[in-house]
Parts: structure tokens; C-alpha cells; sequence
């Protein structure tokens, strides 16, 4: 083992004159370029490694480490079995530090590209990003890959760490090379600052103090350039957005408002406005736990109590009366597509944004984006770990702001409704305008009107299940029965919609979930006309069946679940085709080379194989009846 | 122990998410863990397939029988915590205080000898020493430090001179440096 003698300065031994905020930071750059020796180089040099923690590294140094008899700082910080063994970054790993001068969170980012997710993870709270490039490699895809996705998540201040500067004898014309590629290939990605700086993470060089090898460098060092970081986002000088966290109301003579304030001030007597809703009140105080404040703003968390009673809750966003959010349910944003499931348009995803969670989904993908040579590529889908630009549809109007504009009320996650997942993670463009031209036009006769000239609510009666299970005989035979007690109603089967409305659609998944949403909303028309609606379709996703769900009133939608058995299916095969899906001659037949999702919250499950078709008729009119969809005179 | 007994309580009261005080300063695959940090069905932590935590939007949602375990001071240091306990007045076991206090030094470390549940190994003698724990673990697998440290202020002077870490007195971390990830696997905290 040997160390180069560092200038032992342990935190405490120095004065904490905290003048900057925290930095945040990421490193990030492609696999062995040295992310986490520099940030294990970095921790040294500052003293921040203790005592048992470099006999732990001595002794794994022997075990796992990758340069000689060297410590492999590297191993500080890939703190996971696998990660050690593999030699590789997996997950990001945070560390503290401090020095005189500020404090200091980082997170080491990933560089293989499968595990690019949890580098945004990192880079989604972070001010600047080191970026790390190999000396003798120059920029690699995965540099150009870092680059866009810090870019993408808001991050204006680059450190451009030429590494390994020892392996090409400290020349300056590499480096110089090196800085001209980044600066052509950065020209599109709005970074604010970028300080290029060539280090050699290893040997120290550049990175605490100046480099004896390289007089030619003028710059500052990483330290110091991480200290003197302006990284401010003046967000306290923009409009006030105030998303409400938490409604506290611990007795009657209480009601304030709690949450974290993303951005501009608020002073007792403002007066702001509930964005979604457009009502206004006054601020009448401004409580802490240490009392009432006359002034707020961001980043402070606090609580507010408004002179009137106004209607706000979890999730809505207080602002500026003067300078509001759009609220639309139709924006573009760019999505980090991160589950292995592909993205599907039309599939309704759970939105996170703010405190706030509803349906949503993608209307339209208008390009994915490649990444090394930023071209803008038509796509259908994404795949894991790709980056797209999309035009997102929420099921409410929701209150928005550019990401640009705000980190808070710009960001937000999709989740995947079947597994609970996050799928994706999205960063708001702007709102799309044809979404707050078309308004929503107030009809002069309601449904209410039309169900009591009816005699009925209206209700969706949704058949799911296998083909060949019995869906269509008996939703017919239903629909009989309604006709008999003069009820109105409609039917609508799978096979007939798809030689009019859809037969532009064929069967992959994404033509599948296509099918179902046009399905829904001409079923929500029909719901409007104050109809019984009966639907026999297979719809074998569960995200498509409760995306119709959510188009309708809660108790207007009944998902009845025909449970027959493949088998018997199999055997029924009333049209032949589970024959040619045998035979391979159909390609992605439900049950067969493509899954069905069973219901787990259907209102009605028909174990058809055992009952007779009038018997499951009789079920769903009893449930109809029971449910007071009738009139009774 | 102590995984067995918290996996039995969860389990019984199949709890949605149980909060921690862990830090990710405090170890090294500590660092690597989401705030609110998914379990499996099996209380289990899968470090190699962690959810995406993006910005400060934290996907809370479960399938039945996971459960979260939510660690809300996740960035703070182990001075930060000190900082704020003398910022807030807060009180603390005396434990935290040096005083003397009968010892032996085992394995490297020294364990506390306070009643008869340490029996004591042929040759080892308790002795008085000036001791306080900076972590408080098991016992009797949590070792103390030589410290003069009586007050707060002087346990924060301490602090930021330290040259070791904080958990280097828990015994239980040593068994193989990987040790406290294989246990939050199992379901530790």
C-alpha cells in the first residue's frame, strides 16, 4: 500500500464558515472513467475518510481492487456486493463533506447504460454535474448520453473533468482537444457554465490543489471550483407557487395550509389564487413553529391561513394571482422512459405531480431522441432508458409550468397501474393550446334530463374475458331482457366495431389499447344519452379496462368478468380461430402467445362453463335491479 | 434479533411503511438507498433493482404485502444530527456522555460491563474508564469510545475533529464488510 501524503485537514480542524447554500452535485461520464476515484480522491484529500473506513478500503483493495497495490478509492463508494465484485457502478450512492468555504451533498451516478434510471435519480436533484471523460479516450456515447440527460433534468453547470491526464503526459493539446469536442457537442444543451478542468483522479492532480504537472492549466481546481459555484436559480424572484402538502385542521377554530413554497415570497395581506379553481382569498398569517412570520419564501416550508373559506386541498397549487400556471389536460413534455414494460399510447398511467396523483396518458410520441447524434427520430413506442418528447393527455385539468421555468410544478413521474412502478419520468415543455381553446361546450339538456325521460341511470355493462368464453350470447341475451322491460339500450361487440370504427386497428398491444380508448369514449357518448351500454369486448389489460372505468361516474361502470376456462375455450372455438392461433397462422391471440390480465376488482365474475347463459343473464339484470338503475314508479 | 423481531411486528400489523432514522452518511450501502425505500412481500430490500426516485416525488404505491420503509433524514450527517439536538434543546440518553464506566476491550472494541448479562471471558478484567457510545446498537455488540466529551458542545467539538466513523463501535458490521447489506436484504432497517 502507499498514499501520496495528503494535506490532512479534518473537517472539524477548520472554522465552519458556511457563506454558500449546500451544493448538490452529480458525477457522471462513462464506465471507468473514474467517477468514483475522484470522488473517493476527493473525500481523502479533505481528510473525510476515517481511520477504519481506510482500513476497511485496505483490505477490500486487496480483495477487489483494480489497481495494484494501490487503495482503490473507487471501492469507497460502490457500496454494494455486486457492485465490488463487478468492478461496476450500479446504483447511485450519496456522500457529505464539507469544506471551509461550503458543504457538499454528491451523488456517484451509474455510466452503464442499463442502469441509466438511477443516474437521473441523482441528477434529479442535483445544481452541477461533473462530468467525466477518459484523457486517452476522449467523449464516448455514454459521455454524450450523461451530458443530454443532466441537460434534460435541469442541470446548467457543467465541471468537464478531463481524467487520467498522468496516462497521456499531461499534454495540453489533448485536453484541449477534448474541451472542443464537448463544447461542439454541448452546443444544443443550454448549459449555463462549463469549466473544463484536466485532473488525474488517481494521482490527485487538479483536483484538492494545483497540479505540479500542468503549470499550463490557468483554471481553479475541482475544490475550488465546486466552492465557488453560483448555482443560484433566484427562485425566490419568480412567481409564487405554493403546492399544498397537507391540510391542517386540528380543531374547528383551525384550518392552515401546509406545505413547501417552490417558488417567489408571500407577505401577510397578499392576495393569491387557488390555480385549478381560480378562486381567490388573502393570506391572513403565516405560522411556524416558532411563531407567525410577516414574510415567506422559497425554499421555506410553512403553513398558511387564508382570510376566507375557500375549497383547496392536497395537490392544488396556490400562486400570483398576476402571473398564473396554465391549467390544461393536454401538454408536451419529455419522458425518460424507465420500466422494461415499452411505453403503450393510450395506456392510462398513474401521473404524480406536486402531491397530486391521477390518470393520464400519452396521446402522442412526436419523436424519440437519439442520443449521440441528437436526431429527432420518428417512433410508436420507447423502450427502457430512451428519451422521448410526447403529448400527454391528463383525465383533470391540471396546473402546470414549463420545468424551465419551475423544478417543482414543471416535473412529474408516470406510474405503471399493474405493477406500481415508475415508469416514467417527465419533464413539462409547455401546455398545448388547443387543449385551453377547446372548452368544453355546455349542453343545454343533461344527462340527468335524459335518464329521468328514461326511466334509468345509465350504465356501462362491460363483458371481459377470454373470446369464446360467452361474452357476446350473453350480452345478448341481456340486452333482450332489457328490451322486454322497455329499457334503452345499446350494444356494442368487439367484431363489429372492428370492421367500422377501427378497422384501421390490427392486434399488437399498442392497436389493443387503441381500441379499447375509442371504444370508451363512444360508451361515454352513449352514457351521456343516458343508455345502458353493453360492451363485449376480450380487453385483456387491466390499465385499458379501468381507463374506461375512469371516463365515467363511478357507479355507471360494471366490469363483468365472463370466467371461462382456456380449455374450454379451446374446445367451444365457436369461429375456429383458437385452431389457427394453435397452428401459429394468428399472430398475438389472447391466450395464446398474448397474456389476459384477470380482473381483480370486477363487479360481476360469471364461472360461465357451469352456469347456463340465461342463468348469467338473470345475474347481471338482478345486479341491475339491486343497484336502482330501474325507475320504480 | 433484532431483524426477526421487526419482521414479526410488521408482519402482524401489516404496516404500509415504517419510518427510520438511518442516514446514508452512516455506511456504505446505506448511501445507496431511496428515501422511501420499497420492500418486497418478504420485507426484503432488492439493492440491485431499486424504483427510480426522481426530484421529490416519491412513488408511495404497493402491491399487496410490500411495504415501504421511509427514512426522512436520509441527507442529513451525523453533525447535522448533533447540531440540531443543541438547537432544539433536545434530550438524550446519557449514554452519549462520557463518564467512567466499567469496560473490557474485546475484539478491538470496548464493551460495556454494567450487570452480570456480559459474562466475562477467562482473563478479561473490567476496568474504569472514561468512556461514552456515539451509536447505540445491540448490547452487548455496540462498543463505547474513549472520549472526555460530557456536554453537548463538547461532544460537538469532538465530532468535528473525529478520525473515525460512527459505526466503527457496532460490532455487528464487521462480520464482512458487506455485512450491513446482507442484513437490510434479510430486512433490517
Amino acid at each position: 500500500m502507499k498514499f501520496d501524503a495528503p494535506q490532512k485537514s479534518p473537517a472539524g480542524a477548520e472554522a465552519r464558515a458556511v457563506q454558500l447554500p449546500t451544493l448538490r452535485f452529480l458525477t457522471c461520464g462513462s464506465v471507468d472513467d473514474g467517477k468514483s476515484t475522484l470522488i473517493g480522491r476527493l473525500l481523502y484529500e479533505r481528510g473525510l475518510i476515517f481511520d477504519d473506513q481506510l482500513a476497511a478500503l485496505a483490505r477490500d483493495s486487496c480483495k477487489f481492487g483494480t489497481v495494484g497495490d494501490e487503495v482503490d478509492f473507487a471501492l469507497l463508494v460502490d457500496g454494494l456486493e455486486a457492485e465490488r465484485e463487478q468492478g461496476i457502478t450500479i446504483d447511485v450512492a450519496y456522500r457529505y463533506f464539507s469544506t471551509p468555504a461550503r458543504a457538499f451533498i454528491v451523488a456517484d451516478c451509474p455510466g452503464h447504460e442499463q442502469y441509466t434510471r438511477n443516474m437521473a435519480t441523482g441528477a434529479s436533484n442535483a445544481d452541477l454535474a461533473i462530468l467525466l471523460v477518459d484523457a486517452r479516450k476522449g467523449l464516448l456515447t455514454q459521455t454524450r448520453r450523461h451530458a443530454a440527460i443532466v441537460a434534460l433534468l435541469g442541470v446548467r453547470h457543467i465541471v468537464l473533468a478531463v481524467n487520467k491526464m498522468d496516462l497521456v503526459d499531461y499534454d495540453p493539446a489533448v485536453f484541449e482537444r477534448i474541451v472542443r469536442e464537448f463544447a461542439e457537442a454541448s452546443a444544443r444543451l443550454n448549459f449555463r457554465v462549463v469549466t473544463p478542468i484536466p485532473i488525474s483522479a488517481r494521482l490527485g492532480d487538479n483536483v484538492s490543489s494545483p497540479s505540479r504537472h500542468m503549470p499550463w492549466h490557468e483554471g481553479p481546481t475541482v475544490i475550488s471550483c465546486l466552492e465557488a459555484a453560483d448555482v443560484e436559480d433566484a427562485r425566490a424572484e419568480r412567481p409564487l407557487r405554493f403546492p399544498i402538502q397537507w391540510v391542517n385542521r386540528p380543531h374547528g377554530d383551525f384550518r392552515g395550509y401546509a406545505g413547501t413554497i417552490a417558488a417567489g415570497r408571500v407577505r401577510r395581506g397578499d392576495e393569491v389564487v387557488v390555480a385549478g379553481s381560480g378562486q381567490k382569498t388573502r393570506i391572513a398569517r403565516i405560522v411556524t413553529m416558532d411563531g407567525d412570520l410577516e414574510q415567506a419564501e422559497a425554499p421555506d416550508s410553512v403553513t398558511l391561513v387564508f382570510a376566507d373559506e375557500i375549497d383547496a386541498s392536497r395537490g392544488d397549487l396556490l400562486c400570483d394571482p398576476l402571473d398564473r400556471p396554465e391549467v390544461v389536460d393536454q401538454f408536451a413534455a419529455h419522458l425518460i422512459w424507465m420500466s422494461e414494460q415499452e411505453l403503450l399510447p393510450g395506456r392510462s398511467y398513474l401521473m404524480k405531480i406536486g402531491g397530486r396523483s391521477f390518470p393520464a396518458s400519452v396521446m402522442e410520441i412526436k419523436y424519440r431522441l437519439d442520443i449521440d447524434s441528437q436526431a429527432k427520430i420518428a417512433a410508436k413506442t420507447l423502450r427502457l432508458n430512451e428519451i422521448g418528447f410526447c403529448n400527454l393527455v391528463t383525465s383533470a385539468p391540471i396546473a402546470i409550468d414549463p420545468y424551465e421555468a419551475n423544478r417543482v410544478t414543471g416535473a412529474f413521474i408516470l406510474i405503471d397501474r399493474a405493477d406500481n412502478g415508475v415508469a416514467a419520468a417527465g419533464t413539462i415543455a409547455f401546455a398545448l393550446r388547443r387543449a385551453s381553446n377547446v372548452h368544453p361546450q355546455p349542453l343545454a339538456v343533461g344527462k340527468a334530463a335524459r335518464s329521468r325521460l328514461k326511466r334509468q341511470k345509465p350504465k356501462i355493462l362491460w363483458f371481459t374475458g377470454l373470446s369464446g368464453s360467452g361474452k357476446s350470447t350473453i350480452a345478448n341475451l341481456v340486452e333482450a331482457r332489457l328490451l322486454e322491460r322497455q329499457a334503452h339500450s345499446v350494444l356494442l361487440d368487439g367484431d363489429n366495431i372492428r370492421h367500422g370504427l377501427n378497422k384501421d386497428l390490427g392486434f399488437t398491444e399498442a392497436d389493443r389499447v387503441e381500441n379499447i380508448r375509442r371504444i370508451g369514449e363512444v360508451a361515454k357518448l352513449m352514457i351521456d344519452a343516458g343508455l345502458i351500454v353493453l360492451c363485449a369486448f376480450i380487453s385483456p389489460f387491466g390499465a385499458e379496462r379501468r381507463m374506461v372505468r375512469d371516463l365515467v361516474e363511478p357507479d355507471e361502470f360494471i366490469e363483468i368478468f365472463v370466467d371461462t376456462a382456456l380449455e374450454v375455450c379451446i374446445e367451444r372455438d365457436p369461429k375456429g380461430l383458437y385452431k389457427k392461433a394453435l397452428a401459429g397462422q394468428i399472430k398475438n391471440f389472447t391466450g395464446v402467445d398474448q397474456a389476459y390480465e384477470r380482473p381483480e376488482v370486477a363487479e360481476i365474475v360469471i364461472g360461465a362453463e357451469s352456469l347456463r347463459p340465461e342463468d348469467a343473464a338473470e345475474i347481471i339484470l338482478r345486479y341491475l335491479k339491486d343497484t336502482e338503475t330501474f325507475y320504480v314508479t | 434479533m433484532k431483524i426477526e423481531g421487526l419482521r414479526q411486528a410488521l408482519d402482524k400489523w401489516k404496516f404500509d411503511a415504517a419510518f427510520g432514522g438511518a442516514r446514508r452518511d452512516e455506511e456504505k450501502s446505506r448511501a445507496k438507498e431511496r428515501v422511501f425505500s420499497h420492500r418486497n412481500a418478504a420485507q426484503a430490500w432488492n439493492p440491485r433493482d431499486q424504483r427510480p426516485e426522481l426530484w421529490t416525488i416519491f412513488n408511495t404505491r404497493l402491491n399487496p404485502g410490500e411495504s415501504m420503509r421511509v427514512f426522512p433524514l436520509s441527507n442529513w450527517t451525523e453533525l447535522d444530527v448533533w447540531d440540531y439536538i443543541a438547537a432544539e434543546k433536545i434530550p438524550v440518553a446519557s449514554l452519549y456522555f462520557a463518564r467512567p464506566r466499567p469496560v473490557v476491550r474485546r475484539d478491538g472494541a470496548l464493551i460495556m460491563v454494567d450487570d452480570d448479562r456480559l459474562p466475562l471471558l477467562e482473563g478479561e478484567v473490567a476496568e474504569m474508564r472514561r468512556v461514552r457510545f456515539r451509536t447505540l446498537g445491540c448490547y452487548p455488540l455496540t462498543g463505547a469510545i474513549e472520549s472526555g466529551a460530557e456536554t453537548l458542545e463538547e461532544i460537538i467539538t469532538e465530532m468535528r475533529a473525529a478520525t473515525t466513523s460512527e459505526r466503527q463501535g457496532r460490532v455487528i458490521d464487521y462480520d464482512e464488510s458487506d455485512s450491513m447489506e446482507k442484513k437490510k436484504r434479510e430486512g433490517y432497517f
